[in-house]
């Protein structure tokens, strides 16, 4: 028998809750209850609204550049409530801040990072997360590691997640995070954030894959694909990865089909490559609205119930944007300090003087007055 | 006391470490059953542990970037990367992301990770297999960068790497790797990461080298007539550095000599000569000169030894300084 078939697949879409709020009750059974939905309900609303106000602070000059988060709330908010707040980790990118908040990062850590202030990565005690990491496609590694660690001790019931975007699954490293994972069969759950477009590079260019979840295939590794903007599917999906993954079952991957909403960062102008029709469709299909339209056809959520979320998201961003440009300018000497555990003399030097100039450092060998600190 | 080759104090020291910390993994490519292409890691699998001494996939950057994973979970990891020119693949990760992290986060999550690799030519290896990379890595704030060249100091400066709470990338040249033993203590010991050893005092010139071009340095000092003296600094630590002994014995001796296998143009030996020129100016008898590799690509192994500074090369520099 020269030909015989060694491997086949297939790839399963999981839908729940469809973009009109219609719920597959079946597939609901044992996911999340009417309460848990409203909490993630109001968690995407917040986010939305710091989301909304971080676009307008960067337009107003008082933020850096921002990458907004806009129509991928789901994701970020079913997956953190599947995974174990304080024993679990996280490893984002950047599009999955309402994760990182119900992970117990304090919201104006997000915005402190983007105002170009390292203390935004400053992640407090206790607290899971790496920091967001801007270079694409590298941090899965991390989550690799940590996962790793966490089978060498032998540690139970507790696994990690890393999320990224389609374009990062073109990277190496990608590659090599799923290959480490899956060799080492490490609890580690790789959550590709699909949203279509790698700034001005659809998918179907990133890739000639007909999926992304597909990758997944090639390293043994469960894989599915899910409506991103479906709490449920997500938070079902990543449910089950981390039971497999606690139980030793290794690592999974999903691939959760998103729409990024707005541009890539404030400092791009989707309409410049993408099609209006498609963003305009891609708006229907926005997680809040199902969400709430679900809430409201099992009589949850209403009117008045709306107008309250919005009054505290706005309250609450408005605390958040306060504490965020509330902090004092940090010293310069911050730069230097966190360099090594104990600084080296010579960085220390150029910390004190502030300078790396090396006539006046040595005025005895010139015959030069000593110079003062004012007169530096 | 024991005596040791190079390659047998890594693999002691390793052997330590494991014994005596159970954070410390050792992960790389054949590291494990193997023991390593050079055998640094010969039979620690076997006494510590398939989870401990780990065989990866054929992937740098993965085992760098994996080991930035362990090491924010608490683990002490030592990846070997097989080769120096192999260090490549994994620069994104040591650079982009290990060595930023601590200041990144303010201090709030760290990377202990020590990156064995062998280095320098000399060994009659395939391309890539030479190269000594060590200032691109000094040129990248947040690594240390270290180089020991003998058995001895390789036992300290490894464990100091291994205790280190930030990244070392920890130089290992592959020519000194069996070319001698010395008695190397059984007990643990640190050298401090940053300081020099003055092999050689001197009055007349001062040699600053590290690696295995020290061997190289002092056959050429044999060549020299015996009334001239020579003070020879191997710098151990190439990030930080010891600016202070070199500066004294600059000092003292008026002139200096800078050897190392890497290239000229911006080598570390660049760094050394214009701090010595800032620091030691109405003391130079002579402009610091630079015996150093060639700024090309290291060639195969047949001119390797054209290429790298060899001691007729290094004894002419010396000569010219001190003629000057």
């Amino acid at each position: 028998m020269p030909h015989r078939t060694v491997y086949e697949a297939k790839i399963e879409h999981l839908q729940i809750l469809d973009e009109d709020g219609k719920l597959d009750k079946k597939l609901a059974k044992d996911t999340l209850n009417d309460d848990q939905v409203i909490h993630l309900y109001e968690q995407m609303r917040i986010c939305r609204e710091l989301d909304e106000i971080a676009f307008k602070l960067q337009r107003s000059g008082r933020m850096g550049t921002y990458p907004q988060n806009k129509g991928q709330e789901a994701n970020a908010v079913g997956s953190a409530l599947a995974m174990k707040k304080g024993v679990d980790w996280l490893v984002p990118a950047y599009r999955e801040n309402a994760a990182l908040f119900m992970h117990g990062l304090p919201m104006h850590y997000v915005l402190v990072y983007w105002m170009g202030d390292e203390r935004g990565s400053k992640i407090p005690e206790g607290v899971n997360i790496t920091p967001l990491s801007v270079p694409i496609g590298t941090h899965m590694l991390h989550a690799t590691g940590i996962a790793w660690a966490t089978k060498v001790r032998k540690e139970k019931d507790k696994a990690v997640i890393t999320y990224f975007g389609d374009g990062a699954t073109s990277e190496g490293d990608f590659h090599g995070a799923m290959n480490f994972a899956s060799t080492m069969q490490v609890p580690c759950i790789f959550y590709c954030q699909n949203n279509q477009w790698a700034i001005s590079v659809p998918r179907e260019q990133q890739m000639n894959s007909q999926t992304v979840a597909q990758k997944a295939l090639a390293y043994d590794m469960p894989t599915l694909q899910i409506d991103g903007n479906d709490i449920f599917a997500v938070f079902k999906a990543v449910k089950d990865a981390r039971k497999r993954a606690v139980e030793g079952g290794g690592p999974s991957f999903i691939e959760a089909v998103t729409y990024r909403l707005a541009d890539h960062t404030t400092a791009d102008d989707a309409r410049r490559y993408r099609d209006p029709a498609e963003v305009e469709a891609w708006q229907a299909k926005d997680p809040l609205i199902r969400t709430r339209l679900y809430l409201e056809s099992v009589g949850k959520w209403d009117d008045k119930k709306q107008t309250e979320l919005e009054d505290r998201a706005k309250k609450i961003v408005g605390e958040v944007v306060k504490a965020a440009e509330g902090i004092e300018k940090p010293h310069p000497s911050d730069f230097f300090n966190f360099m090594y555990a104990k600084l080296p003399r010579d960085l220390a030097e150029q910390r004190d003087t502030m300078r790396t100039s090396s006539i006046g450092r040595h005025p005895e060998q010139a015959g030069l007055r000593p110079q003062t600190a004012e007169s530096r | 006391m024991p005596e040791m080759t190079l390659v047998g104090a890594i693999n002691h020291t390793l052997d330590l470490a494991l014994a005596s910390d159970p954070d410390v993994i050792i992960l790389g490519e054949d590291v494990g059953l193997n023991g390593g292409v050079f055998r640094v890691t010969d039979g620690l699998q076997a006494k510590h542990g398939k989870d401990r001494v780990v065989d990866t996939p054929l992937d740098e950057s993965g085992i760098i970037g994996s080991a930035i994973g362990l090491a924010i979970a608490g683990m002490k990891p030592v990846p070997e990367i097989q080769f120096d020119g192999f260090l490549g693949p994994a620069y994104d990760q040591l650079v982009n992301h290990a060595a930023r992290m601590r200041t990144r986060t303010r201090g709030a999550v760290t990377v202990p990770m020590t990156v064995r690799v062998p280095v320098g030519g000399g060994i009659h290896a395939p391309e890539l297999h030479s190269d000594s990379p060590e200032a691109i890595y000094a040129h990248s704030p947040g690594v240390k960068v270290v180089m020991p060249s003998t058995p001895y100091d390789a036992k300290g400066l490894l464990l100091a790497a291994i205790n280190d709470p930030d990244p070392v990338v920890f130089f290992e040249p592959k020519r000194v790797y069996r070319s001698f033993k010395e008695e190397v203590p059984e007990e643990p010991y640190e050298i401090e990461i940053g300081k020099a050893k003055v092999v050689n005092e001197g009055d007349d010139l001062t040699v600053v080298t590290w690696g295995a071009p020290v061997f190289q340095c002092l056959a050429a000092m044999d060549e020299l007539p015996e009334d001239v003296s020579i003070e020879l600094i191997d710098l151990r630590s190439i990030y930080p550095w010891d600016i202070d002994t070199v500066v004294e014995s600059v000092r003292k001796t008026g002139r200096c000599v800078v050897v190392h296998e890497a290239p000229m143009t911006a080598g570390f030996g660049a760094e050394v000569s214009s701090r010595i020129q800032e620091e030691c100016f109405l003391h130079l008898h002579a402009p610091v000169q630079r015996v150093t590799g060639f700024d090309t690509i290291m060639p195969y192994y047949k001119l390797e030894l054209e290429y790298l500074p060899e001691a007729p090369r290094i004894k002419k520099g010396i000569e010219e300084c001190l003629a000057y």
